[in-house]
C-alpha cells in the first residue's frame, strides 16, 4: 500500500470508528471535546505508524487502546494536580476520590450505552438547534467540519466556530454525559429524532447543481438513524422515523426530470422508487408497529408514504387508509397542513364535497390564509364537484400567492382550462 | 453510495457443501455489526450454480443453459449491498468480514459501486418518460373527476 493509500485507509477507519471511539472517551474524561482531543491524537498515532506498520486487523481496538491509555492519563494527571491543590481542605480530597473515575468500569465495553450517551448529550438542549445539527454530523455521522460546513453552504471557519461554541457551552452548563431518566426520555429522544430528521430534509431540498455534499446529507441521516434505532429498539418513533426516511428516500431518483423540474408524487415513474429502500422502510414501520403502543407522528407519516409506496400504480392507492391516518396525525399533531392534507386524501376516498368541507372549514379558522396550497386545493375539489367559476377564481387567487413561477404557470393553465 | 461486495464462488460452495456453525455464527456477528453500524442495506447467500441457469443473448436467438457451470472462480456465491461514503470504506467493510468460506479456505470478495441516478447524463435517461408520466397524470384526473 501507498502512503497516500494508507492514508485514505485510515480515513475509512476514522469514519467508521470514531462515533465509538468518542463514545467511550468521553465516559472516562466526562467531556465530548476533550473526547474528541483524545480520539484526534489516536488518529495522529494511526497516520504515524500505519504507513509503516500496515493497518492493523482490528483497527477499532488499536485506536481505542491508544485513546483509553491517554484519557487515563489525563485523569490521572488531573487527579494529582487536585491533590496538591487540595492539601489543606481535606474535605475536598474525600469528594475527589468519590468521584474519581472506575477504571475498571471504564475499560468494559459497552458500546451501545455509550453511543446513546454520546447522541443524547450532542443533541441537549442547553444548546442551539444549529449547535445540535452540527456536533450530532460530526460526533455520531463521523463527518469532518469541512464536509459539514460545505452540506450546509457556511464557510469552514463558521462551521468550526459552531462546533466550538457548541462544546464550550456543554462544559460550562455541566451538561452530564448520560442516558436521560426515564421521565425524561420521551422529550430528548424526540429531539434527537428531531436533529436527524433536519439532517435528512437538508438533503432532501438540495437541488440539481448542488454540491454533492448536500444530498449526501439524506443518507448521512438514514445511517444515523438506522444506529439510533438499533440502540433504542424499544422506541416505536425510532423506527417510525427511519421508515419514513428510507421511504421518502427511496422517491429521490423519480421526483425529478432530467432538467431539474420537480415530479408530483402521483406522477412518478414507479419503476424507478427504489425497491430496496421501500422493502427496508416497510420492515421499519413493522418494528415501529410492533414495538409500543399506537404509532407516533413519525411512525403516522411512516404509514401514509408507505401507502403509496405499497400501491404499484396511482389509481391503486389506499385513499381511505391515508385519508384515516392523516386524521390520526390531525389528532397527535394539530396543524392546518396536516389538515389540508386530510382534505385532499378525503377528496380522493370519499369524493370532492366531503374534501371540500374540511378545505372550507380550514378557509373559514383563517389559519392558512397566505398560503397557495389551500385555494389551489379547494380549486381543485370545486373543479371536479363541476362548480367551475369558484374553481377558476381559486386557482387564480393561488396563481397570485405563490412565489414559484412555474408553479404559477400551472395554476394558471388549470385555470383557463375550466 | 452504494457498493456490492460480491463474495466469489469455491470449490466447496458450488458442491453446495453448508458452512459449519462457527462460520454461520461468525457472519451473523458481522452482519449484525453492518446493522448496528446504519450500512448494510441487503445481504444474501446464493445456491450454487447446479441449481442455476443462464440465458445466453446472441443477436435474436435466447438460449438457456442449465447450471452447473465450471468457472468456480467467476462465479458468485453471496452478496451484500452496503451504504458507505467512499470505496475506501466499503473496501474496509470487506476486510473486516471474517474469513467467508471459513478459517484456513481462500476466498474472494471483489467491492464494486453501485450506479446512481446521478451518474447517468441527462439524455440517457429515457426520454418517453416524460410522456409516459403525462398520460398517467391526465388517467389520474380523469378517475378522479369520474
Amino acid at each position: 500500500m501507498t502512503v497516500a493509500e494508507t492514508h485514505r485507509a485510515i480515513d475509512a477507519v476514522w469514519r467508521i470508528e470514531s462515533p465509538r471511539l468518542i463514545a467511550g472517551l468521553a465516559r472516562i474524561v466526562r467531556d465530548v471535546g476533550t473526547a474528541e482531543d483524545l480520539a484526534q491524537d489516536a488518529l495522529v498515532a494511526a497516520l504515524e505508524q500505519w504507513p509503516r506498520s500496515g493497518v492493523p486487523r482490528n483497527p477499532g481496538a488499536w485506536l481505542m487502546t491508544i485513546g483509553k491509555r491517554r484519557a487515563i492519563d489525563l485523569v490521572r494527571r488531573e487527579q494529582v494536580l487536585g491533590r496538591k491543590l487540595d492539601t489543606i481542605g481535606h474535605q475536598l480530597e474525600v469528594e475527589r476520590e468519590e468521584a474519581a473515575p472506575d477504571f475498571d468500569a471504564a475499560l468494559v465495553d459497552d458500546i451501545g450505552d455509550d453511543l446513546l450517551r454520546l447522541v443524547f448529550t450532542a443533541c441537549h438542549p442547553v444548546l442551539s438547534t444549529d449547535a445540535r445539527v452540527a456536533l450530532t454530523l460530526r460526533l455520531l455521522g463521523g463527518l469532518r467540519t469541512d464536509e459539514i460546513a460545505r452540506a450546509f453552504l457556511v464557510p469552514e471557519a463558521t462551521m468550526a466556530q459552531r462546533i466550538v461554541r457548541a462544546k464550550r457551552t456543554l462544559a460550562e452548563a455541566h451538561v452530564p454525559y448520560e442516558v436521560p431518566e426515564a421521565t425524561e426520555l420521551g422529550p430528548r429522544l424526540a429531539s434527537v429524532l428531531e436533529v436527524v430528521y433536519l439532517v435528512f430534509n437538508e438533503g432532501y431540498a438540495a437541488t440539481a447543481g448542488d454540491d454533492w455534499m448536500r444530498p449526501a446529507l439524506c443518507e448521512d441521516a438514514l445511517r444515523m438513524g438506522r444506529i439510533l434505532a438499533e440502540l433504542v429498539p424499544r422506541e416505536p418513533e425510532a423506527h417510525g422515523l427511519v421508515a419514513l426516511m428510507e421511504i421518502q428516500a427511496s422517491r429521490i431518483r423519480a421526483r425529478t426530470r432530467p432538467n431539474g423540474e420537480p415530479i408530483l408524487l402521483l406522477d412518478q415513474d414507479r419503476g424507478r422508487w427504489d425497491h430496496v429502500l421501500i422493502r427496508r422502510g416497510l420492515a421499519a414501520l413493522r418494528r415501529a408497529e410492533q414495538s409500543g403502543d399506537g404509532l407516533g407522528p413519525y411512525g403516522l407519516q411512516a404509514a401514509i408514504a408507505a401507502c403509496h409506496a405499497r400501491a404499484r400504480r396511482p389509481e391503486e392507492t389506499d385513499w381511505a387508509r391515508i385519508a384515516s391516518l392523516y386524521g390520526a396525525l390531525a389528532e397527535a399533531t394539530p396543524s392546518p397542513v396536516v389538515e389540508l392534507n386530510r382534505a385532499v386524501a378525503v377528496g380522493m376516498a370519499r369524493g370532492p364535497a366531503a374534501g371540500l368541507e374540511i378545505a372550507d372549514a380550514l378557509a373559514a379558522e383563517g389559519s392558512l390564509d397566505g398560503y397557495h396550497l389551500l385555494p389551489s386545493v379547494r380549486g381543485d375539489l370545486l373543479a371536479r364537484l363541476g362548480r367551475r367559476d369558484e374553481a377558476r377564481a381559486e386557482l387564480e387567487r393561488a396563481a397570485a400567492m405563490t412565489r414559484n413561477a412555474r408553479e404559477r404557470d400551472l395554476l394558471l393553465e388549470r385555470a383557463a382550462a375550466l | 453510495m452504494r457498493f456490492m461486495l460480491l463474495l466469489k464462488a469455491t470449490p466447496d460452495s458450488e458442491a453446495g457443501v453448508m458452512p459449519g456453525p462457527e462460520l454461520v455464527a461468525a457472519m451473523g456477528r458481522y452482519n449484525n455489526e453492518l446493522l448496528q453500524a446504519g450500512v448494510l442495506l441487503a445481504a444474501d447467500g446464493l445456491r450454487s450454480s447446479s441449481r442455476g441457469a443462464r440465458v445466453r443473448f446472441s443477436g435474436e436467438k435466447r438460449t438457456v443453459i442449465d447450471g452447473p457451470f465450471t468457472e468456480t472462480k467467476e462465479l458468485i456465491a453471496g452478496f451484500w449491498m452496503i451504504q458507505a461514503k467512499s470505496l475506501e470504506e466499503a473496501v474496509e467493510w470487506a476486510r473486516r468480514c471474517p474469513a467467508p468460506m471459513g478459517e484456513g479456505v481462500d476466498a474472494e470478495i471483489e467491492v464494486r459501486q453501485v450506479f446512481e441516478t446521478a451518474d447517468f447524463p441527462p439524455d440517457v435517461l429515457p426520454p418517453e418518460d416524460a410522456a409516459r408520466e403525462d398520460a398517467m397524470r391526465e388517467e389520474l384526473r380523469r378517475r378522479s373527476s369520474s
